[in-house]
C-alpha cells in the first residue's frame, strides 16, 4: 500500500488551492537496472478531486510524470471545512483516496 | 472510475446496502467526466499522435494560454510547469514533452468551480517544447508552447 498523499486546502478569498504530494514510484519503463534490464512501467494513470463528494477535477498521467507526483489545484465556491478528497489508481490498479478539509488561508 | 465503484462494492461486500442505494440511483457513481485512461494518447509516440488521441486536430496557438517553465531546468527528472488558461470555458488541458518517447504526459477534465490551471512536476529526458493544450466547452483546442533545455535528463526518474 501506497504511502498516504500529503493534501493541503487553503481558502483565499473566494479560490481554494489545493496541493497535493503523492507517493509513488512513477517507473517508466524505460529505466534500467545496473545489469541493464529495464524496470517494468508502474506510474498513476488517474486521479480524482472531489469536494463533500462531487468530482471538480479528474487527471488522466502517463510515464513523464515525475516520481512523487505534485500537483496543484484550484477550485471556486468551496467553504472552509469543506472535504477534498483525492484518489488515484495505477497501472497495476493499486490505488489510494486520501482526504482532508479545507481550512482558511 | 469503474475499477474505484467495484472496489468500493467489494469493500461493502454482501450487505447489500450500498447495492440497494445504487439500485436506488440514489449514490449513483460519478461519472460526469471521462476518467477512464487514454491508452491511445499516452501510448502515443509523437505529439501528432498524442493529439489526435485527445481529439484535437485544428490546434490554434493562443496567447490567453500561459505556460510557466524554466528555460533551463538543471534536473530534467522534475521540472516545475504551470499551466493557466484564460480562454473563457476551457474545461480540458493536456501537457506534453515533445521530445519525450511518450509526449503526453497528464491531462485534466475540469468541472463546475474548478478552475482551469494545473501546476505539475514533470520528466523531461532532453531539451525539448513542453506544449499545452486547452479544449473550450465548444470543442475548440487552443494550444502554446515554450523550450525547456535540460542538462541532466529525465529518462531515469
Amino acid at each position: 500500500m501506497a504511502d498516504p498523499m500529503k493534501i493541503r486546502a487553503r481558502l483565499k478569498g473566494d479560490v481554494t488551492e489545493i496541493r497535493v504530494l503523492m507517493s509513488h514510484p512513477m517507473e517508466s519503463g524505460q529505466r534500467k537496472d545496473n545489469s541493464g534490464n529495464a524496470a517494468p512501467a508502474h506510474f498513476i494513470q488517474t486521479i480524482r478531486i472531489a469536494i463533500n463528494g462531487n468530482a471538480v477535477i479528474q487527471g488522466q498521467t502517463g510515464t513523464s510524470v515525475s516520481r512523487n507526483p505534485f500537483f496543484a489545484f484550484k477550485v471556486k465556491g468551496a467553504k472552509v471545512g469543506d472535504t477534498v478528497s483525492i484518489g488515484w489508481v495505477d497501472s497495476e490498479g493499486e490505488q489510494r483516496v486520501d482526504e482532508t478539509t479545507i481550512v482558511a488561508g | 472510475m469503474d475499477c474505484l465503484r467495484r472496489i468500493i462494492l467489494r469493500g461493502a461486500g454482501a450487505s447489500g446496502a450500498l447495492a440497494m442505494l445504487l439500485a436506488a440511483g440514489s449514490l449513483r457513481p460519478i461519472r460526469v467526466l471521462a476518467s477512464e485512461w487514454n491508452r491511445t494518447a499516452f501510448d502515443a509516440k509523437d505529439t501528432s499522435g498524442a493529439l489526435r488521441g485527445i481529439g484535437g486536430s485544428a490546434l490554434t496557438e493562443n496567447k490567453e494560454i500561459v505556460l510557466k517553465a524554466p528555460d533551463i531546468a538543471e534536473n530534467g527528472a522534475a521540472v516545475p510547469v504551470e499551466i493557466v488558461s484564460n480562454i473563457p470555458n476551457t474545461s480540458f488541458l493536456a501537457v506534453m514533452v515533445e521530445k519525450n518517447p511518450f509526449p503526453l504526459s497528464a491531462a485534466f477534465d475540469f468541472g463546475p468551480g474548478a478552475v482551469p490551471e494545473i501546476s505539475l512536476r514533470l520528466k523531461v529526458a532532453q531539451t525539448s517544447a513542453i506544449r499545452a493544450v486547452a479544449k473550450t466547452t465548444d470543442g475548440k483546442y487552443y494550444t502554446t508552447s515554450k523550450e525547456v533545455k535540460v542538462t541532466i535528463g529525465g529518462c531515469a526518474g
